[in-house]
Formats: C-alpha cells, sequence, structure tokens
C-alpha cells in the first residue's frame, strides 16, 4: 500500500514537472490542482486495498468474532490509512515545491492543517466504501465510481484552500477550511451510523 | 419426532444456545424463518441440508457474526441483542480458515491470541499447534499449507481460546482420512470435557459418528429432526433424500 502510494504519487510529480513549461504557464495557478490530484489518486490506490488482505480467507469474520466493539476494526483501519496518507503528503509536498519552483511564504500551520483535513476527507469516504465494495464482484468498479463524485467536495475545498495559502499576498482560507471540516464530520459520522449493516453484504 | 431439535444431556440451566423462533432476512430476501433449537453442555447437533438452505446464516447467527432479524438468540444464559454479539466462549470454523496466508500459523495463532486477550499468547499458540500437528510447519507461511494443513491450523485457532461452544461449518470438507480421523478425536475430547457443538455437513455419516441429534433445514426452516441414536446412515439418508426432494413442503 505504502510503496504503490508514493511510487504513484513520485511518478506523477515528474510527469508534471517536466510537462509543464514553466515559461508558457503560471505554475502558482495550476500547483494546487496538481499536488490534490496527485494526493487523492494515490490514496485511492492505497485505499482501495485496505480490506483486500481480509478477502482471500475470511479474516475479516475472523477480526469479528474477537471481543470488543466492531467498530475498532474500521477505527483501526481509517487510522493506518490516515497514517499512510500523511506520511505519502508530508514527503511529497516538499517534492513538488522543489521540483515545481513554487515559492513559499511560510504559513507551514495552515498548510499542514490543510494537508491533514484533505487526508481524513479521502480516507474516511475510501474507507467505507472499502469496506462495502471488499466482498463485492464488481468491487473495484463501485468503489472507484462511488468515490469520484463524493470526493470533488474535497477535491474543491482543499485545492481552493492550498490556492489561498500559497498564492501572494496569500488569502484567507478558512472558508474552504471550514467546509473541509464539516465534510469531514459528516463523513466519520456516517460510517459510525452505517458499519453495523456492512458485515451482512 | 421430537417437538424441537434439542440436543442436551444436561439440566436446563445446563443449556449452552437456545435460538427461538430465529427469523433472518438479507435485504428483501428470508433466509431463515422460524428456527428454534438448543443444544447443552455435553450435546451436540448436526444440521443437514441443501446448498442454500441458510446453514451457514445460521451458524453466523448462533456464532453472534450477524444479528437475528426477528426471534430470540440466548447464549450461556443471556440473551443476545439484535446487533449480534461475539463471545471468545464460542469457536466458529466456517469455510475459510480466517488466517493471514502471508503469516505463518503460529504468527496468526498469536495474533489472534492478542486479539482476544488470550495470557501467554506464544505458549497458547505453540500448545495447540501442537495438538493439531502442525508444530513442523508452524512458521512456515499459510499459503504454503495443503487444505489438510490449512483446516488443522483452522481448528487450533478455534481451540485457542478454550471455547464452550464450537460451530462448525462442514469441517471435513477437504481432509484426508488421517485428518478425518483427527477431527474426530478432537471433536470426542472437546464433548467429554463438556463442550457443546454444532455442525453443518451434507454428509449423514458424519452426522450420525459426531453429534446425538440431527435436524435438516431446507428453505430456511428445520423441517426434521431427531436423536441419533438407533438411526443407520443408509435410513437417516433415505429420510435426508426425502426432505431434500420434498423440500418444499414445510410441517
Amino acid at each position: 500500500m505504502w510503496v504503490t502510494m508514493m511510487a504513484f504519487v513520485i511518478m506523477i510529480v515528474f510527469m508534471f514537472a517536466f510537462a509543464v513549461d514553466a515559461g508558457q504557464v503560471r505554475l502558482s495557478l495550476v500547483f494546487p490542482g496538481i499536488l490534490w490530484m496527485a494526493f487523492l489518486f494515490a490514496g485511492m490506490i492505497g485505499i482501495s486495498r485496505t480490506y483486500a488482505h481480509e478477502v482471500p480467507e475470511d479474516t475479516l469474520t475472523g477480526l469479528i468474532l474477537a471481543p470488543g466493539d466492531r467498530m475498532a476494526i474500521f477505527l483501526a483501519k481509517l487510522t493506518t490509512a490516515f497514517l499512510f496518507m500523511m506520511g505519502m503528503e508530508l514527503i511529497a509536498t516538499p517534492i513538488f515545491f522543489a521540483l515545481f519552483n513554487e515559492p513559499w511564504n511560510g504559513a507551514w500551520g495552515s498548510l499542514l492543517l490543510v494537508l491533514a483535513l484533505g487526508a481524513l476527507g479521502i480516507v474516511e469516504l475510501g474507507t467505507l466504501l472499502s469496506a462495502i465494495s471488499a466482498n463485492l464482484k464488481s468491487g473495484e468498479m463501485i468503489f472507484t465510481m462511488l468515490m469520484f463524485p463524493f470526493e470533488i467536495p474535497v477535491l474543491i475545498t482543499t485545492v481552493e484552500g492550498t490556492h489561498a495559502i500559497l498564492s501572494q499576498p496569500a488569502g484567507n482560507p478558512w472558508l474552504w477550511l471550514h467546509g473541509l471540516m464539516a465534510y469531514d464530520a459528516i463523513f466519520l459520522a456516517l460510517p459510525l451510523l452505517l458499519y453495523d449493516y456492512l458485515w451482512e453484504v | 419426532m421430537p417437538t424441537n431439535p434439542v440436543s442436551d444431556n444436561g439440566a436446563l440451566n445446563d443449556i449452552v444456545v437456545r435460538a427461538l423462533h430465529l427469523e433472518k432476512k438479507i435485504g428483501d430476501k428470508v433466509v431463515l424463518r422460524d428456527v428454534s433449537l438448543e443444544v447443552g453442555a455435553f450435546g451436540s447437533l448436526a444440521i443437514l441440508g441443501p446448498n442454500g438452505a441458510g446453514k451457514t446464516t445460521l451458524l453466523r447467527i448462533l456464532s453472534g457474526i450477524w444479528g437475528p432479524t426477528r426471534g430470540e438468540l440466548w447464549r450461556f444464559g443471556k440473551k443476545v441483542d439484535r446487533e449480534g454479539r461475539s463471545d471468545p466462549r464460542i469457536g466458529y470454523l466456517g469455510h475459510q480458515s480466517f488466517l493471514y496466508p502471508s503469516l505463518s500459523a503460529l504468527d496468526n495463532l498469536i495474533f489472534y491470541a492478542r486479539l482476544w486477550g488470550l495470557e501467554h499468547p506464544s505458549q497458547r499458540a505453540e500448545e495447540v499447534l501442537k495438538q493439531v500437528g502442525l508444530t513442523w510447519s508452524q512458521t512456515d507461511p499459510v499459503r504454503t499449507y495443503s487444505r489438510g494443513m490449512l483446516q488443522r491450523a483452522a481448528i487450533a485457532r478455534v481451540l485457542m481460546p478454550r471455547p464452550l461452544l464450537l460451530l462448525l461449518d462442514e469441517p471435513y470438507t477437504g481432509l484426508d482420512m488421517a485428518a478425518q480421523e483427527f477431527l474426530d478425536q478432537t471433536l470426542r475430547s472437546f464433548q467429554a470435557s463438556g463442550g457443546a457443538l454444532i455442525l453443518i455437513t451434507h454428509n449423514v455419516q458424519e452426522a450420525l459418528r459426531v453429534s446425538q441429534g440431527v435436524t435438516i433445514l431446507v428453505r430456511g426452516r428445520l423441517v426434521w429432526w431427531s436423536d441419533t441414536k438407533g438411526w443407520a446412515a443408509d435410513r437417516l439418508a433415505l429420510e435426508y433424500q426425502h426432505w431434500l426432494q420434498g423440500g418444499a413442503r414445510h410441517p
């Protein structure tokens, strides 16, 4: 999961770094979009496999049979995916800045916040959809079909938030960050409500 | 015909599992309807039934993986809530081993022992692997195991928390003669120590060999039940055939 995500995001950053001509395109306008598109795709590749290890020998049932709240399984999967996602973002973001020659205005706190909230938005829905699709015949297709439309709000808010943080002079990212927080709260609550039904899929 | 598929030798307070009028709907489909049974300590019940009859669903509900849509489920004297509830006193052996293929049998069992909060996980894992005769390959990845070895490892997983109730879903599938004999011995010693057992099988000989009671599940209903005492395999097979052919009839 980790290796695939990192390899993908590094491939994207190099591809765009060589494809986009800095002399003709204002990189600061496209930089947040490229950054978050790479994170979303890399995240999807990794998170779609979250439950795949549990399928061959039905080890998910083995986990369910353990004493304790079965919600812990979901939260453990979510936390692991979030840590992988954050790790990937923290390694890849400086590489993006270096290769795109993006000027840095020093707003570390805001950028870290948007990275964390964006990662959470991607992994919350991704982990839920991965659980739904793991045991379905067309699971991978269902994962992709549902993931893209539901992630549009995350893409919009993270791209706009990142753009506001990095622009010169810096804009106000809080409208977008509040929207992202609301999305994260909704998609954290939704799996908690639905999760008991997922065992019967 | 007895009034209920009951298979307990003990008094009423020894009843390990009791299901009353269980119904299970998955989507719009009713998979189980009006299923009642009970099994006590030292007791054993075999469930025969064709594919799609709802046998695995019934075992999943009894184990607490799923909850029933209707009806009551009592285990160890306590009512189980609608969502289902796992219990370490129950050992569930499903169609798959529940073991991670990339890990060794020992690592898998240590993982489960920790998950269940058992004391001395490594020691207990090694003990049960010795019990099932897998010590020689306990550090090999599970993906390299044959079907019989995998089933032995799965049995080790089931036995590890010292369960009081075993729920076995076609446990003899894929086992060679030696492994079948091993499983017979394991189940006999489990019952002798006071354990209760519910077994799903398609094989009437297995049902007669292992259990004291036998019941037939057809299209989600228990349509026939009896003590196994006095039944020969060919007579039971005929009775089973009769219910399979007339599967639409319910008492």
